[in-house]
């Protein structure tokens, strides 16, 4: 038997932590242009556009390449990796960006990437990268929380066509995205591992309604329905039978994605609080001279830089071979992220005091976001059981 | 940014566990796996071997015997010693009164004090803490008045860890009574065998005895122990405190007990089935695995910082490390609570010796109360607490 390394892995190179130069100016890059474009004002007015999000500020992330970081260099994009979205995304997450980075570059694109056909891949991803159109994944049901084998959606074979039927839930972008990814049972019941399906549905196929609505962390989503929406052969990504698989890898990276903008939010949140500290005054001293709160604030940071690491792991696991071994570390950051995100977020509403309980105070929002990331794709209660379920890490 | 080992560092790795496997006496280990005490004379015979291998003081600088080994290659010894496991060098000895030798000793101290520490022909103890001074350290009392060419020492060291074992202790000391808390204070070095000291064993909750009291009555030392100049005795001790910081999270430590953990569920039944199978122990067994794993990859980011940005300044990313590497141990031992339920109650070795699950566990309690002190000592997870307030937050 060989033995392998501790990361469960022979073939990874190198222990190195730091940046790349490029990784460096990437992040200075996404950095500055929130910096400039994305304070909490602006943020607001984004809000207020259609379908929740800005078209200006999407062009700027498409004109600064990051719509197509993670794309092949024969597709149009910049081949980047795994580290590189997580540096996007904690970047999103210290902005609070509503943008629909996520269901577009991360999900859709992933989709595209590791399921698409040469002609899909052709005919989405140059408009994926020159910002002009955008993606939602339709694949919440009413009944199949975070399980995502859990299908009832139909897809039924008619000559070379499918037909859908079924509704989707809290459908991220579900408002603006001209493309939907579909998740749809082409044979089986509903939690059959086997027999699901993954389309390309257009937003504005015959027989899709929609109802839309904003999200309690700012975003805007849609419940979807589909009556007969008929799509071709080239509608499916991947294998009509068995898609699951790409389902778990994409889902996977969001996870992922997910876990680097949480740490985004929880690093800001904590920057904000500890700036709180400083300067409100009470008893005619600024209250973090009081032991108290500054331990509380130390345990925060404990549990950001615990988080940070798991971040970091689940980012790296993307380059595992073994599909369970890379499911279980995204498992268990996703589960870290959870509690320290659901540890930040509240320390930081208590250590504000009544103004973090207001609309009007940015830190409220910080930890609205935290706490529906903790509830997509999986909470922490949920990888805790697939970590343990799987044997666990040591 | 990546974060496995290149093909050298995995054949480095299975070099040291190869090493162990050959060289730790066999009944060590086992006494160290299931909690039972150590006696002196073994660990001294493992790590004259380990010394004998040139590995005994590893992270010195190779002109003391040190390895010149990378911090990578330090992470992976420590990992794979307390994994195996086998007893970590002396402490006292090798990470905190030898750097400080080699750093601020002249040549005379370095030439007699660094060989016989490597060799353990001298078993080093640590005089630091007081009765009155335990977080609040630079408040300590004891005494040391020059008289010609030598020190006259009174006071009580206390917390003394295996002074029982000790020929030599280091002494944080107040030379200067009349100087501020920290400046007046000297870093001298004390034969355990010199008249006018006592020490006094201090019973621990487990019913151990690793720590003492040590009473100094007009004790006599050659002028010449005191290392580095009088009065800058605080700046060795910061040094010596701060010179240890990764291994402080002991997660080979903690990897090791969750394997006997799981070895031990599956033996032990509950309700008719393998406590194992209980789902919401092994949710909670799984919460301490992804801690776990998380603090090392904490544990590693400080790494890789320190093997690129040297040794410098403290990484206040340590406080974490001793923070949580602290609570998962406690929790670890929490668990073997857990399993062995009633039968952790035994206070000796247990009377039905033909049961091979059952046949050590009289250790899991004391272990359980013994490692309450993981948070307590090295700087109570308070004073890291401060350390993080301060360092990092600025508050």
């Amino acid at each position: 038997m060989t033995e392998k390394n501790w990361t469960g892995y022979e073939d990874i190179e190198h222990m190195d932590f730091d940046l790349s130069e490029e990784q460096r100016l990437l992040k200075e890059s996404v950095d500055g242009l929130l910096t400039d474009a994305y304070d909490f004002e602006q943020r607001k007015k984004y809000m207020k556009e259609k379908g929740g999000w800005s078209r200006a500020i999407w062009g700027r992330l498409a004109e600064q390449g990051l719509l197509g970081l993670p794309f092949a260099e024969a597709d149009g994009g910049f081949g980047a990796g795994a580290v590189e979205t997580m540096i996007v995304m904690e970047a999103l997450g210290k902005a609070l960006v509503v943008e629909p980075y996520l269901a577009t570059i991360v999900i859709g694109g992933g989709f595209l990437r590791h399921g698409g056909s040469a002609a899909q891949k052709a005919a989405h991803i140059p408009s994926i990268i020159d910002g002009s159109k955008t993606f939602a994944f339709a694949q919440l049901e009413k009944n199949s929380r975070y399980d995502l084998h859990d299908v009832t959606t139909s897809a039924k074979k008619k000559g070379a066509a499918y037909v859908i039927d079924g509704e989707k839930f809290v459908v991220t972008n579900g408002e603006n995205a001209d493309t939907l990814v579909v998740t749809a049972r082409t044979q089986g019941g509903q939690r059959d591992k086997t027999g699901i399906g993954v389309f390309l549905v257009p937003a504005d196929a015959k027989g899709i309604s929609k109802k839309t609505y904003p999200t309690q962390d700012g975003l805007h989503a849609a419940d979807i329905s589909f009556t007969g929406v008929e799509v071709g052969a080239d509608a499916v990504i991947g294998d009509p039978e068995n898609g699951l698989p790409l389902i778990e890898r994409v889902v996977d990276e969001a996870r992922t994605a997910l876990c680097a903008e949480a740490v985004g939010a929880m690093d800001e949140s904590l920057k904000t609080t500890v700036e709180y500290l400083k300067t409100r005054k009470q008893f005619g001293v600024p209250i973090g001279s009081f032991q108290t709160l500054q331990h509380r604030a130390a345990d925060m940071f404990v549990a950001l830089e615990q988080a940070r690491s798991m971040s970091m792991f689940a980012t790296m696991a993307a380059d595992f071979d073994d599909a369970a071994e890379r499911a279980k570390a995204v498992a268990a950051a996703k589960c870290q992220i959870g509690k320290s995100g659901k540890f930040i977020g509240q320390q930081s509403i208590q250590l504000h005091g009544g103004i973090g309980m207001t609309m009007e105070a940015k830190i409220g929002h910080y930890f609205k976001r935290l706490t529906m990331i903790e509830n997509t794709f999986g909470d922490s209660e949920y990888h805790l059981r697939r970590v343990s379920e799987s044997g666990g890490l040591v | 940014m990546d974060l496995a080992f290149t093909k050298e560092e995995q054949a480095f790795r299975e070099e040291v566990r190869q090493f162990f496997r050959d060289n730790v006496p066999p009944e060590t280990r086992r006494k160290l796996v299931e909690g039972r005490h150590v006696s002196k004379e073994e660990m001294v015979v493992w790590w004259r071997i380990l010394n004998k291998k040139g590995w005994g003081v590893s992270h010195w600088p190779k002109e003391y015997g040190g390895t010149g080994w990378s911090s990578v290659q330090h992470y992976i010894f420590n990992e794979e010693l307390q994994m195996y496991p086998a007893p970590a060098p002396l402490a006292f000895g090798v990470s905190m009164v030898g750097p400080v030798i080699y750093t601020f000793g002249n040549e005379a101290q370095k030439k007699y004090y660094l060989p016989r520490i490597a060799n353990v022909d001298d078993w080093w103890c640590q005089g630091f803490s007081e009765p009155g001074s335990g977080s609040d350290l630079a408040s300590l009392k004891t005494k040391a008045e020059r008289k010609g060419d030598k020190w006259i020492i009174n006071g009580q060291k206390t917390w003394t860890t295996l002074a029982q074992y000790a020929d030599m202790i280091f002494c944080l000391c107040r030379t200067d009574p009349a100087a501020k808390k920290q400046t007046g204070i000297s870093f001298i070095l004390v034969d355990m065998k010199s008249k006018g000291i006592t020490v006094r064993p201090i019973q621990t909750i487990d019913g151990g005895h690793e720590v003492n009291e040590v009473f100094f009555d007009d004790v006599e030392v050659p002028y010449e122990n005191l290392v580095g100049e009088e009065n800058k005795g605080w700046d060795y001790a910061k040094f010596l405190l701060g010179n240890e910081r990764t291994g402080i999270a002991r997660v080979g430590v903690s990897k090791e007990r969750i394997r006997r953990i799981k070895e031990l569920a599956s033996k032990v039944e509950s309700g008719g089935r393998p406590v194992i199978e209980d789902p919401a122990f092994r949710e909670k067994l799984a919460a301490c695995e992804i801690e776990l794993k998380a603090l090392e990859l904490t544990q590693l980011r400080v790494v890789a910082d320190e093997g690129k940005h040297g040794k410098g300044k403290p990484n206040p990313a340590s406080s974490v490390l001793k923070i949580k590497g602290s609570e998962i141990q406690q929790t670890t031992t929490e668990l073997l609570m857990e399993v062995i339920g009633p039968f952790a109650a035994p206070y000796d070795e247990h009377p039905d010796s033909s049961n091979e699950a059952m046949d050590w566990t009289a250790q899991i309690a004391p272990s359980y109360f013994n490692n309450r002190k993981v948070s307590i000592y090295g700087g109570s997870n308070e004073i890291q607490r401060n350390i993080i307030t301060k360092a990092v937050l600025g508050l």
